[in-house]
């Protein structure tokens, strides 16, 4: 019997017990659907983060946290006190103590700097502005983006934060609120930002909107220039103690982006020799990128493991085909059909049920995911400009299809190797 | 036995002295307790045996279907025991010819379909198969029930087909298990005819298993089994042994 026989009188087998066989493609056309759902979640939100690092990630920027004191376990007991830890003002509760990554001070940042390779350090001052208003439409709370330098953004209108005066750069969260129609109209238009100080009383100081960013997964919030990060944290110290330390909770070092991997490793090696933590915005939206790649990997588990439950239903039809067709088996090995032969015609029949199962589910996610698509764009994920959750990409759909005729010749082996060891005479005597 | 003259050359197939056995201990049956017998190329022999007698189990043998416990079992010069898997399956699809008397038809498949069947288990390319499908169905005057199915056939009919899927290989020898076992009389006088025409005209072997005495006389030569051995003659059929 050629290839091309084999084939044929397999997938005409296929369709000899309708119903049987329909049963079974629609447990497989269940896990196949499933995984092809996840798998395109996966390639949609990855697909997503690859874009934001690329587009969104400043290339030349590490983000600078203090390394902090190994954690001790709950058994171990309290901590012994560190006389040399800094004690700070800056707006941290008591001397910062709580603040998991630790403190900068101005050593630390003079530190930073002397290592090799870093151009310069932007400590980032922490600062907790009470509201923003635009014209006496109302004060609204907001967040400030303190990673605004480690991120080039994704602008709606306008252009990021520049010096010279004070310039905020909004996200189009804020748009409606503080009574504009769109981005364009927001651009150089005047806000006031009001912030407490060291007593209490409330300071208002005036900036100008240098531009409006989409709203993204990993940052979102006010991003704000140097010279109003400056205004704002004096107008917050006003009435705080002289000598005070400062504390930086953050700082940014630049570095020459073209040095290549390698030297980039070994500056962030520097770093943390010294007790820093030093990340590119890619480490930190990797770190986004590992705990989905988690979540979508056991998601695929789950959809793998709803196909393995689908290839026994492959088993379970071939066997009772195997059965059933006994006596025409026995006559066509009688008639000098191999062994190997009719191993391979069941095996093909396990594998065309999987591909037609796994088809049919991938090209029903394919339709569910368009609608789902549609449906989230204009709701859930409005705000996020871009991002498409579920994507269908040919490889991993590709990779979905085989994996499903995998399995099902997995589980077609079984069967096959029952047919394929019949005796001739035994199936022709079968009654 | 034989009393053709094909004596001359040395026999197409021949037995000598086979056993054959199922089953172990108590439940142990001995379906062929030493049967010798020779086939000669052209003539037709017939194997008669009541149900039971083990004359199925020996045409198994000769058709190469099983293996003997015991005995030598002669293809031409060879012994059977040296060919491979590979010869035997080729032998069997291009030299032997099996009708069987439930038919064996693949009931949802066309007539067409079913006698194509070796052919396309040797590989034969598709419009090879064609020409010489419907060549034999035309011969055997099934060619206007080519594409009907076969469960839709009368009996006479279904042994027709059953006889072109067994010629459609053009073989050496045919193997027929009462052929004219689920026919009416006048329905199996017509199968009979077909069967000898074969092999008058055409020198095709016949090696037909039966219990109907009348099907044994019109044959070259007579086994006579019963009990797993061979008898001498009809009349020993019928008496207690």
């Amino acid at each position: 019997m050629n290839p091309l026989d084999i084939t044929r009188a397999a997938i005409s087998n296929t369709f000899r017990s309708k119903t049987r066989t329909t049963l079974t493609v629609t447990a497989i056309v269940i896990g196949a659907f499933t995984l092809t759902i996840t798998s395109a979640i996966g390639t949609g939100i990855s697909t997503y983060i690859d874009n934001q690092i690329s587009s969104v990630a400043a290339p030349d920027a590490l983000s600078i946290t203090k390394a902090s004191d190994a954690a001790p376990g709950s058994q171990s007991g309290p901590a012994p006190y560190d006389p040399d830890s800094a004690v700070v003002g800056g707006r941290f509760d008591g001397d910062g103590s709580e603040f998991s990554s630790g403190i900068l001070t101005a050593a630390d940042v003079d530190a930073i700097a002397g290592v090799d390779g870093v151009l310069e350090v932007n400590p980032i001052l922490h600062l907790a502005p009470l509201y923003i208003e635009h014209d006496g439409t109302g004060k609204y709370e907001l967040a400030i983006n303190a990673n605004i330098q480690m991120i080039t953004p994704d602008l709606a209108a306008g252009a990021p934060t520049p010096e010279g005066g004070n310039h905020v750069l909004l996200t189009s969260a804020y748009l409606e609120s503080l009574g504009f129609p769109d981005a364009e109209s927001a651009v150089g238009q005047p806000v006031s930002i009001g912030i407490a100080d060291h007593s209490g009383e409330i300071h208002e100081r005036e900036a100008t909107i240098s531009g409006v960013q989409n709203e993204t997964l990993f940052e979102s919030g006010i991003g704000l220039n140097q010279t109003l990060s400056d205004a704002l944290r004096e107008a917050q110290d006003i009435g705080s103690p002289a000598d005070t330390e400062v504390g930086f909770f953050l700082a940014t070092a630049r570095f020459d982006p073209g040095i290549g991997e390698e030297a980039l490793s070994a500056l962030k090696a520097d770093l943390a020799e010294l007790g820093y933590n030093a990340m590119t915005a890619a480490d930190q939206i990797g770190i986004f990128q590992a705990i989905i790649g988690g979540i979508i990997g056991v998601l695929n588990a789950f959809a793998v493991i709803a196909l393995i439950a689908a290839g026994f239903g492959i088993i379970n039809t071939l066997l009772m085909s195997v059965q059933e067709r006994t006596r025409e088996i026995g006559l066509m090995k009688a008639m000098g059909m191999g062994g190997g032969r009719i191993y391979t015609l069941f095996s093909v029949e396990a594998v065309f049920i999987g591909f037609l199962g796994s088809v049919i589910g991938a090209l029903g996610a394919m339709g569910v995911g368009a609608v789902t698509n549609v449906i989230l764009a204009e709701t859930v994920i409005a705000d996020l400009e871009g991002l498409k959750v579920l994507i269908f990409a040919p490889i991993p759909m590709l990779a979905v299809v085989l994996l499903v005729m995998g399995i099902a010749f997995l589980a077609g082996t079984i069967p096959a190797r029952r047919a394929a060891r019949q005796n001739p005479i035994t199936a022709l005597r079968y009654e | 036995m034989n009393t053709t003259a094909t004596t001359l050359s040395p026999p197409m197939l021949a037995a000598h002295d086979i056993r054959k056995s199922y089953g172990k201990g108590t439940a142990r049956f001995d379906a062929l307790a030493g049967v010798s017998l020779s086939v000669y190329a052209g003539e037709s022999i017939a194997i008669v045996g009541k149900s039971g007698s083990g004359k199925s189990t020996l045409m198994h043998l000769l058709a190469l279907l099983d293996q003997p416990d015991d005995g030598t079992l002669m293809v031409g010069d060879t012994n059977a025991d040296e060919l491979s898997v590979r010869q035997l399956n080729r032998l069997r699809n291009q030299d032997f010819g099996f009708v069987f008397q439930q038919f064996f038809l693949t009931p949802n498949a066309t007539v067409f379909d079913n006698v194509v069947l070796p052919l396309k288990i040797a590989g034969v390319g598709a419009r090879e198969r064609k020409t010489r499908g419907m060549a034999v169905l035309e011969q055997l005057e099934m060619a206007d029930k080519a594409k009907n199915k076969a469960v839709n056939l009368s009996g006479g009919q279904k042994q027709r087909v059953v006889i072109a899927r067994a010629l459609v290989n053009n073989p050496k020898v045919i193997f027929a298990d009462e052929p004219t076992g689920n026919l009416d009389t006048i329905t199996g006088a017509l199968v009979e005819n077909i069967l000898f025409a074969l092999n008058r005209d055409h020198g095709i072997t016949l090696v037909i298993v039966t219990h109907d005495p009348e099907l044994a006389t019109r044959c070259d030569s007579q086994l006579f089994i019963r009990d797993g051995r061979a008898v001498r003659s009809l009349d020993t059929l019928g008496e207690a042994a």
